[in-house]
């Protein structure tokens, strides 16, 4: 491996840590209202809560945005999903929650992979993107005297999530889109749905613009910008089977990648405890079971391994309650990647439910008796019918099946503390950067990265990077636009051209098995050189292998997963590169090599607290590894412990 | 559950609906596809279905969805005769194969409605609906006005049916199932959420009017009360809430859009 000495500047501004983003806001210059932000047009590719977020709130400021999704509307981004809630440091509860206690977790959870100032960012805006939500109609849940309700999550000791039913995402988002289609109707934002953005336009070292592909009629097209923001969400469906929607891709992020932008940590990728769990090779996607759940539910193995027996046949004495029994001041709301791994470790000795080898069961039942059955339907109904409608039976009567499945990836393109990459003008939000959450997310902490991205800081820094940078000269005439649509089109027909015998699914399925099987929820250094060698050779069978039938000019969506499949056949090996060289274990990356003698993650913050950042070098090329020193100056590095 | 071991799989025979882009006549084409499991879903079916036409160098059928799990409201079409098939309250995409058995037919069709253009196969275009939130399905407030959350009280029950008009997922079922292709219900839930919520109060009449006067201009037709789209919905959007748009416009065009004193919450 090589590694490369470039000087990763994160532009932090100076200060205590609790001044920096005011001191920040007061020292960065400002763009006059009026018809100088109208000249100023920007990019911003997605309409999730950090892309839909920022577009909106650009818009409200008078810039002029153009605003990218794949989806027929911009209120079915992939945030609609999320179910279980958004943390805030509001302290409603009285029960010793603030700021510096969100930072806290924020940074323990990640298992101080982040940042300190952007996470101390991250928890201050927390509060006013609560105050915002609920001003713009969103219906959280409330209490009988009319305030907001909170629950809480994994990870930490305080109850400071906020909800709307099991359905936080998609009313958060519907929030988003509210603000967006006043903006559209206001015409400061321009709307570009079923656009697919396949390269970004780099012209003497500055993103200027994007090349996108019109789903519906295969038209590429060149769109030109002062300034470009992907806020394109996260990667997880490299595994092929994953939480994430079947059109969540990395493309965006990839494609800036070959241009230039360093990516980073890609290894840190979250499995989630509790997805219902695999049934068969034919399934397109997991389905998730909100965290949440694990407030009221106990999880547990039989105690005996290869143990058949239907769950309610077990009796109480040849259950193990393995989450409780291992870490009994967290029990079952033990952070993420704890719980997935320790079911791993439950299953790996042949204690599963009966269901599969890899599931176990999430049981309601002590719950149902201490609160009733009407409580714990109001709290989790939507998810119990979910689970009946797939699995077939009720999880008011027979404990849930679980299994742990991927769901979120930390790792995203290097960011500093202006959200901006390593190129100029080119700006990354939410899910797709890598900035806030380390080497683990906590449970509701997507969301409110996701609006605290959107809402508050691509439009401060945006808007200081324009009020410097000069209006571009560069328009969608210029020649770096034509060289990089042609080569869009190119790669298109290629495609294509292809004509081989295995079709998109089976492909990406093989190249799921080799992420899931050695990239996944524990890794070694064997598994991750099997791994990059195997990926290696499934991106040349692509390449003559692939079927693909349809044509270029009309809505083909084979092709479109055939486009999306190469970037991750390229991001996948990536990932496992970076894992070889972590030789530590930190939150979502588990290496085998690094544990303790009862199996817990082993850090090694003498040698790898720092942020990699790979730098393409160009196709079948090795990457160099770049190092962000990690610098904690409010915290200290401890062992984290749940137990 | 019933048991999964049991990997026979089940023959299944498919109507679907096939259309060019932008040509005039599409028409049904028979499919047979074997080995179906009960835990696969319908969509899972379609994607196997879709593998033996690329392999045989067959165009794939297109339809649209992202999510599979019943809450973006991508996906959409007519499954033997019912938007969204006949189990209420769950999408397209929330169809198990669990519903049928060996050897039935199912028809497969797009969302028909004349708002609704076919873009290919069974995928339409729903930007109608986008137009109409355009003129009022919104607060207006810009980022960095709001007060704090808990300064603005709301009773539970106006929070929880504020909620239930909120889960509507804009899929369109509503229209493809009504006679008249009427686009009420979906336009009242928003209307509804947030005429429930103080926030909502000052601009509820205008919003109103707006919203309304945009879905006659595309051309939606009229609700005569059929209920056919409670029925499909997929998120149980009551039809009260159509009276409730209805009591907001007469309201609003009695007063004016701007008159209304109410704040919301009735
Ligand atoms: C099932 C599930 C449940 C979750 N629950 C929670 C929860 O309870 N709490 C929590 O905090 N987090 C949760 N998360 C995580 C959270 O939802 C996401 O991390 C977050 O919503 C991501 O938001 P985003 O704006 O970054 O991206 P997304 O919402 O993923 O938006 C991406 C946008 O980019 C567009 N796009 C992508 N690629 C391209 C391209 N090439 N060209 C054009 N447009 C493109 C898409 O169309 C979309 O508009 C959950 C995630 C899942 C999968
Ligand atoms: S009201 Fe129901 S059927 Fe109509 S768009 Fe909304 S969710 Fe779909
Ligand atoms: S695909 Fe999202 S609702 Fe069906």
């Amino acid at each position: 491996m090589t590694t490369g000495n470039r000087v990763l500047d994160a532009k932090i501004p100076g200060g205590p840590l609790a001044d920096k983003w005011d001191r920040h806001e007061m020292e960065n210059p400002l763009v006059a209202p009026g018809g100088n932000r109208r000249k100023l047009t920007v990019i911003v590719v997605g309409t999730g809560l950090a892309g839909g977020g920022a577009a909106a709130t650009l818009g409200e400021l008078g810039y002029n945005v153009l605003n990218f999704c794949i989806q027929d509307t911009p209120r079915r981004a992939h945030s609609v999903a999320a179910q279980g809630g958004i943390n805030a440091a509001k302290n409603y509860q009285n029960d010793g929650d603030s700021v510096q206690r969100l930072f806290y977790d924020t940074i323990k959870g990640g298992d101080y992979r982040s940042r300190e100032a952007n996470v101390y960012r991250l928890a201050q805006l927390s509060t006013g993107i609560i105050d915002q939500s609920v001003a713009m109609g969103v219906p959280f849940a409330r209490e009988y005297g009319g305030a907001l309700s909170n629950r809480s999550f994994g990870g930490v000791q305080v109850s400071r999530t906020f909800y709307a039913r099991g359905q936080t995402g998609q009313q958060l988002l519907l929030g988003v889109y509210s603000a967006l289609v006043r903006q559209i109707e206001a015409g400061t934002v321009k709307m570009f749905p079923r656009h697919e953005m396949l390269d970004l336009v780099v012209v003497d070292g500055r993103a200027r613009g994007i090349i996108a592909r019109e789903l519906t009629t295969g038209e590429i097209k060149r769109f030109a910008a002062d300034a470009v923001v992907l806020a394109t969400g996260g990667y997880s469906p490299v595994f092929y089977l994953s939480t994430n929607a079947v059109n969540c891709n990395a493309t965006a992020i990839w494609r800036a990648h070959r241009r230039g932008a360093l990516f980073s940590n890609p290894c840190y990728t979250q499995i989630h405890p509790t997805a219902v769990p695999q049934m068969g090779d034919y399934q397109s996607k997991l389905t998730l079971m909100s965290e949440s759940l694990r407030n009221d539910g106990r999880v547990w193995v039989p105690k005996k391994p290869g143990d058949k027996r239907r769950p309610n046949e077990i009796p109480e004495s040849d259950r193990d309650y393995y989450l409780e029994r291992r870490y009994p001041a967290f029990g079952n709301l033990v952070p993420r990647d704890i719980a997935a791994r320790a079911a791993k470790v439950e299953s790996d000795l042949g204690k599963s439910a009966y269901f599969s080898p890899q599931s176990v069961y999430l049981d309601f039942a002590e719950a149902i008796g201490r609160l009733g059955k009407g409580v714990v339907g109001d709290r989790y109904g939507n998810l119990f019918d979910m689970y009946r409608e797939i699995i077939g039976d009720s999880p008011y009567d027979t404990p849930m099946m679980i299994y742990p499945a991927p769901h979120y990836t930390m790792g995203g393109l290097w960011v500093d503390y202006n959200l901006q990459g390593t190129i100029e003008g080119l700006f990354v939000a939410g899910e797709a950067n890598f900035s806030d959450h380390g080497a683990n997310r906590l449970g509701a902490s997507a969301l409110m990265q996701g609006l605290a991205d959107g809402y508050f800081v691509v439009p401060r820094v945006v808007a200081s990077y324009l009020a410097n940078a000069k209006a571009s000269t560069v328009k969608a005439d210029h020649d770096g636009f034509k060289a990089v649509e042609d080569e869009s089109r190119t790669h298109i027909q290629r495609l294509l051209a292809i004509k081989g015998k295995r079709t998109v699914r089976d492909m990406h399925w093989e190249l799921g098995r080799t992420m899931w099987d050695k990239v996944g929820m524990a890794r070694n250094a064997g598994g991750l050189k099997e791994a990059i060698a195997e990926i290696g050779k499934l991106r040349e069978s692509f390449w003559h292998d692939l079927a693909l039938t349809g044509g270029a000019d009309d809505l083909n969506k084979q092709l479109e997963q055939a486009n999306r499949l190469c970037d991750y056949l390229e991001l996948g090996e990536l990932m496992a590169r970076d894992a070889l060289m972590r030789e530590e274990s930190c939150g979502g990356h588990f290496r085998e090599e690094h544990q303790t003698p009862e199996g817990e993650a082993l850090r090694d913050d003498a040698n790898f607290a720092f942020v990699s950042a790979w730098e393409y070098t160009g196709p079948g090329r090795e990457p160099v590894m770049h190092k962000e020193p990690l610098a904690f100056e409010n915290v200290e590095l401890k062992t984290r412990s749940y137990k | 559950m019933s048991d999964s071991s049991a990997k026979s799989g089940m023959t299944i025979h498919l109507k679907i609906w096939r259309q060019a882009r932008s040509a005039a006549q599409g028409r049904f084409v028979d499919y047979t596809v074997s080995g179906i499991q009960q835990e696969m879903s319908l969509l899972e079916m379609l994607d196997i279905l879709n593998e033996d036409l690329v392999r045989k160098g067959e165009e794939a059928i297109e339809f649209d969805s992202d999510c599979r799990e019943g809450i973006c409201g991508t996906c959409g079409m007519v499954v033997s005769g019912v938007a969204h098939g006949k189990h209420a309250g769950t999408t397209t995409c929330e169809i198990r194969m669990r519903q049928y058995k060996d050897g039935d037919t199912i028809t497969i069709e797009p969302f028909r409605a004349g708002p609704f253009p076919i873009i290919k196969d069974l995928v339409v275009g729903r930007e109608a609906f986008d137009r109409i939130q355009r003129k009022g399905g919104f607060v207006s407030t810009n980022v960095g006005s709001a007060p704090d959350g808990n300064a603005i009280l709301v009773s539970k029950l106006a929070a929880d049916d504020a909620m239930d008009a909120a889960t509507c997922i804009g899929c369109g079922a509503c229209v493809a199932a009504c006679p008249n292709a009427s686009a009420s219900l979906f336009v009242s839930a928003k209307i509804s959420q947030l005429a429930w919520l103080p926030q909502g109060g000052p601009e509820r009449g205008r919003r109103a009017l707006a919203m309304i006067a945009q879905m006659d201009a595309e051309g939606f037709g009229d609700c005569s009360n059929h209920g056919e789209c409670e029925a499909v919905c997929p998120k149980q959007i009551s039809i009260q809430n159509i009276a409730k748009m209805r009591r907001e416009y007469v309201k609003a065009a009695w007063t004016g859009a701007d008159k209304s004193r109410s704040s919301g919450g009735d």
